[in-house]
């Protein structure tokens, strides 16, 4: 469980750096860098806030993951989660902001 | 009046919350009043909680909702207007952005002043008063040395005590924020608060491998617990929070697990609607079932329970408080996860306890007299975070090899997952050997930047919050929680342990103080 950030999309802005609740993602050399892949919560604040969605989650193989990549694509209205899957395919779900959960 | 806010992280996501939460689990629904919620809670934890406490908390679950909703939560409403309702405590919500809504609000507060990525470490205390805090700046990379005319300790519970359910790489795939190292209670302890009831742990029924809740399954969908072989089981196990766990623990020793919560069958809407409600609060979860083809509708969702917890806001241990949550440290106070005696207030009840806590603490303020800091202190404070940063760490060992040591110790000698959450009196004394061994190697460990410091701290915090959960373990000689305190050597309830079990740091040992259950007032009559 944990998150990886892709090198070439990172623009430098550090706001992950200021939202992990771990403070886990540092700065390094203008991309942003996460310290111990290991201790991820998996929490994905930092996926919902990275503006180029650089940073996606993944289930790692100890949780059931097969090579699946979760990104997040917000905005004021809703939350685009975007699911990539080894074989090219993808899924798109979107949850908006202004609907309560059903359960 | 001045507040300064200083939180490990950045309040727009720091704590349990990060990733948001799926409903308001406690709050008063028609037809109900803030003493059935407070009877609940003290059924649930087979009495061993204070009315008042709950009480006062119970009266203010409504004010904060609607306050909640003020600030932009998005509450389901029914036709009429009233707030859609999950059970009849709960209520449904979007609840991924609670945390950034809050830290808005607290934006606006022209008297507030925020630091964020400023852990905090001690209490500064004087003459028995707490008339101050130290930290660590994480980003700046410095010690921030804070004087207070009164202190609210408002951090989350203990988390990483315990091996957890997947050591490995997903080792903080965890119920509970792994960046919860109960800095709190250790700061309370080392300062010489006392503490309530930590022997009531926390252990969470999760869904399997990607820890994510179940109630939303449960409750969403009516889903009910299952056995391998299709049975119901719960009716033979009751349905309190710890039996609901006990359920899953005892089927599976039987030999009849791995177990589910049937959800097979439930219409493609009813899939759909889980799929995004986990995104609000646990993507983990719609990305497991996307991911491995088990999806919900096919495939009933296996269950697990977690690695022991240390939580307050969902158990009753923590400092011990009056009603307006001051401490037994003059000029400090509590509320959420650290305030004991109160369990099942979740996320809306530790809100109330925070403006119960604020209203004691400003009152306290008021009239104390304003706190100087010495010259000695911060030199004291000073050498104490330099002793950690001299030289390099003695023997190979490394925070992680002994934060790991710990787990273990805990897992297999102080009831984790190995053991079925069984301890006994000889395995607690073995696990106390163990941490106390582990905290004289915790003095040598060294660091070279304020994060390195960090995690020692934190080692160091939970490495105290053992000691102190081993002692309040050993003390309850007796199984009053199923799970939650399996004690084997006595493994029913015992009429003699209606009490509370709290303790306080004497002279560097754990000292067990036994209290009569009552209502009112904090009454220092030992049993």
């Amino acid at each position: 469980m944990s998150i990886a950030v892709e090198a070439h999309k990172c623009v430098g802005c550090g706001l992950c750096t200021e939202v992990c609740p771990g403070n886990l993602l540092q700065l390094r050399e203008g991309k942003a860098q996460i310290r111990e892949v290991r201790d991820c919560w998996g929490c994905t604040a930092c996926v919902k806030e990275c503006p180029r969605q650089a940073i996606c989650y993944y289930l790692a193989a100890d949780l059931g993951g097969s090579g699946g990549r979760l990104y997040a694509d917000s905005n004021e209205v809703e939350i685009k989660w975007q699911m990539h899957w080894p074989d090219g395919s993808s899924d798109e779900i979107v949850t908006a902001r202004q609907e309560a959960n059903k359960y | 009046m001045e507040v300064l806010l200083a939180d490990k992280a950045n309040i727009r996501r720091s704590g349990c919350l990060a990733a948001g939460v799926n409903a308001l689990n406690a709050y008063i629904t028609p037809g109900h009043t803030p003493k059935d919620y407070a009877d609940y809670a003290k059924e649930d934890a087979a009495g061993i909680v204070r009315e008042d406490l709950l009480l006062t908390m119970s009266e203010g679950l409504n004010e904060v909702t609607a306050k909640l909703e003020k600030l932009g939560l998005v509450i389901q409403k029914n036709p009429d207007g009233s707030y859609a309702a999950r059970g009849w405590r709960n209520i449904k919500i979007n609840g991924e952005n609670i945390k950034p809504l809050m830290a808005a609000a607290v934006a606006q507060q022209p008297h507030v002043r925020v630091l964020n990525h400023l852990n905090m470490v001690d209490y500064i205390v004087d003459e028995g008063r707490v008339t101050g805090a130290w930290g660590l700046d994480l980003h700046r990379e410095e010690i921030v040395i804070i004087a207070a005319r009164a202190v609210i300790c408002a951090t989350g519970g203990a988390a990483g005590l315990y091996q957890p359910n997947h050591p490995g790489t997903s080792r903080h795939k965890m119920w509970y924020s792994p960046f919860n190292t109960g800095a709190g209670y250790a700061m309370g302890l080392r300062a010489g608060a006392e503490m309530t009831t930590l022997e009531m742990r926390f252990i969470a029924l999760r869904c399997k491998g990607t820890i994510a809740p179940t109630g939303t399954i449960a409750q969403g969908v009516g889903a009910p617990q299952v056995n391998a072989r299709g049975e119901k089981y719960q009716d033979k196990y009751g349905n309190t929070t710890a039996e609901r766990l006990w359920a899953v623990v005892q089927e599976n020793k039987a030999g009849r697990g791995p177990c589910y919560l049937g959800t097979k069958g439930i219409t493609p809407e009813q899939e759909a609607a889980l799929e995004r409600a986990y995104l609000n609060m646990a993507p983990a979860q719609t990305l497991f079932w996307r991911e491995s083809g088990l999806n919900p509708r096919d495939y009933d969702v296996e269950i697990e329970g977690s690695e022991p917890y240390v939580v307050g806001g969902h158990t009753a241990s923590g400092y011990w408080i009056g009603a307006d949550r001051a401490t037994t440290l003059p000029g400090l106070f509590a509320a959420g996860d650290v305030a004991g005696g109160c369990p099942q207030k979740y996320v809306t009840g530790s809100f109330v306890e925070g403006k119960l806590a604020a209203h004691g603490a400003a009152a306290f303020a008021r009239q104390a007299v304003a706190a100087e800091l010495q010259d000695e202190v911060k030199e004291k404070i000073v050498k104490q975070v330099g002793q950690f940063l001299e030289g390099t760490s003695a023997n190979n060992y490394t925070v992680e090899s002994l934060e790991e040591a710990m787990q273990q110790a805990m897992d297999e000698y102080a009831g984790g997952i190995r053991t079925h959450y069984g301890y006994s009196a000889s395995s607690l004394k073995i696990a106390r050997k163990h941490i106390e061994r582990l905290t004289r190697l915790s003095e040598n460990l060294r660091a070279s930047d304020a994060y390195g410091l960090l995690k020692i701290f934190e080692l160091r915090e939970r490495l105290l919050v053992c000691r102190a959960l081993i002692a309040h373990l050993a003390a309850r000689q007796e199984t009053r929680w199923h799970a939650f305190g399996e004690h084997l050597d006595f493994p029913e309830r015992r009429e003699e342990f209606k009490v509370f079990i709290n303790s306080r740091l004497e002279d560097g040992d754990i000292s067990i103080i036994r209290r009569p259950l009552q209502e009112g007032e904090n009454k220092e009559a030992a049993v």
